[in-house]
């Protein structure tokens, strides 16, 4: 009875310390430029501090539950998945592997949702834009471009076929979706790259790129098995945009119908 | 007290919707696909639990604790109007952050073995600790530049579409010319610069500097800090590669 506690306790422990770690610069930068540059008390200052104990405590919790119960199941199932081509002849075909794409989308689909950082983003955005940028419809849209992404990306690994292609073209797709989407959401679009990849996605997608790598023939963990984060940070830019154009259109599209 | 309460269960309540798709993703794939009972259903269900609630907190203290923190040290800036004090803030913040992410302490060391591998550098475990080290530093220092030009960028009101273009296509022509082991690390090295407390922290000093300015509009101006600091490193990686 209390074995299974006392490793939940260890385990509190470290995780708590290692972010507390996390937080140790932030706070020293925040504290530093306090009391020598503004030199002004902070407002609320015990909301703020309370509100940073809720953060590591939560995050902490976060964790613990991630890798006790996620994680293991999510690498075992990328190792079990990504196993099916490996005893057929040493030339990878892509088709094979369509259940390997298939979990690669859907996983990236479901840990983008869960992602604390994007949360965060996209309560902002709600609040900044007074609700047109709704906070649910944004982290939908991200997620459909990291599962869109992450896809592609398993196609690329099992195909060998070079990263920057993918990547470059994408730019080239950014870049004209830039010129033609409105402008307050093109920064937002932007931000939305970076925020898809912290806690929960990047170690899935790590073990998933690098298990995929060492099981398809030909290819090596070392050179292939990199590359699925930055799909997963292009394609949200694409989605974003392209969602901002869609919900534009239908909205100018509707407003036609009603004057008819 | 009901008031308190009814906040925790809805926050809960939203945790809940956030999971629900891994949990389903997972239980799709492991009970349609392969076939296989769930491994220690216990554990799982108490991970969960502690999953759940660590949301459910985290976003409470973002909204009492991160979002106004950032904001009210971004409103402090403009008062003060120190445009030196604001950039190095700005650069200590991006710096500080980085330089610690286990995130980037793991890419490092993965990079310093495939630097050793393709013999750009000696195989010993000391040449790849200096390789790694350097590395970390080089991507720190990007991050903390980028905070600046993001900074930078609020305060002059530049179109941000042409500064990450103008990023995009740097990136585009180190690659033709970068050792190709390297591309991979690099490209990579953008998303793993943002973490979790960073993030809601640089958000709201972006969105708070963009509404304390005069002539800024804080969704045109607020936002794209977070897309200099993944695009920066990408270029000073590739940069890395092609002079170590």
């Amino acid at each position: 009875m209390f074995a299974p506690l006392a490793e939940f306790f260890t385990s509190f422990v470290q995780t708590a310390w290692a972010t507390l770690l996390d937080v140790v610069p932030i706070v020293t930068v925040l504290v530093v430029f306090q009391v020598a540059v503004l030199r002004r008390r902070l407002p609320n200052l015990r909301r703020i501090v309370a509100g940073f104990v809720y953060v590591l405590l939560g995050l902490t919790l976060f964790l613990i539950g991630l890798q006790d119960a996620l994680f293991p199941i999510g690498e075992t199932m990328a190792r079990q998945l990504t196993d099916v081509g490996s005893t057929v002849a040493d030339e990878a075909i892509w088709s094979d592997y369509l259940l390997v794409y298939a979990f690669g989308a859907a996983i990236g689909f479901a840990t983008t949702v869960a992602e604390p950082s994007l949360i965060a983003v996209a309560l902002k955005a709600q609040q900044v834009s007074g609700g047109a940028v709704g906070a649910w419809g944004l982290r939908l849209a991200v997620a459909l471009g990291v599962a869109l992404g992450v896809a592609l990306g398993c196609l690329r690994i099992v195909t060998g076929t070079p990263l920057p292609w993918y990547i470059v073209a994408a730019y080239l797709v950014v870049m004209a979706q830039t010129f033609r989407a409105d402008r307050s959401i093109v920064p937002l679009a932007y931000d939305s790259g970076g925020v898809t990849t912290s806690t929960v996605t990047v170690p899935v997608l790590a073990a998933l790129g690098l298990g995929l790598a060492a099981s398809v023939p030909g290819r090596s963990p070392l050179i292939d098995g990199f590359g699925l984060i930055a799909f997963a940070s292009v394609f949200p830019i694409i989605s974003v945009l392209g969602y901002a154009s869609a919900a534009s259109w239908l909205g100018r599209r509707r407003q036609q119908t009603h004057r008819q | 007290m009901n008031a308190a309460l009814a906040i925790l269960g809805k926050r809960v309540f939203d945790a809940l919707c956030d999971l629900a798709p891994i949990v389903a993703v997972i239980a799709f794939f492991q009970i349609a696909v392969l076939r296989q009972p769930f491994p220690d259903l216990a554990d799982v269900a108490a991970g969960l639990v502690c999953v759940v609630l660590g949301l459910a907190l985290f976003v409470q203290g973002l909204e009492s604790g991160l979002f106004p923190l950032g904001e009210a040290i971004a409103q402090a800036f403009a008062r003060k109007s120190s445009v030196v004090a604001l950039l190095a803030f700005a650069f200590c913040l991006g710096f500080g952050t980085t330089v610690a992410e286990p995130a980037l302490i793991a890419v490092a060391a993965e990079a310093a073995k495939v630097a050793a591998d393709a013999g750009f550098i000696a195989d010993t475990d000391d040449t790849r600790q200096t390789y790694a080290f350097n590395l970390r530093m080089v991507v720190a220092f990007s991050v903390g530049a980028a905070i600046v030009l993001g900074v930078l960028r609020i305060l002059k009101g530049w179109p941000i579409h042409r500064l990450i273009i103008g990023g995009y296509v740097c990136v585009t022509l180190m690659t033709l010319v970068a050792p190709s082991e390297i591309i991979g690390i690099a490209y990579d090295s953008g998303g793993v610069t943002t973490s979790t407390i960073t993030v809601p922290l640089v958000t709201a000093l972006g969105v708070g500097l963009a509404s304390s300015l005069k002539g800024r509009n804080p969704m045109l101006d607020g936002f794209g800090l977070i897309a200099f600091a993944s695009l920066s490193p990408m270029i000073f990686v590739l940069a890395y590669g092609m002079v170590v």
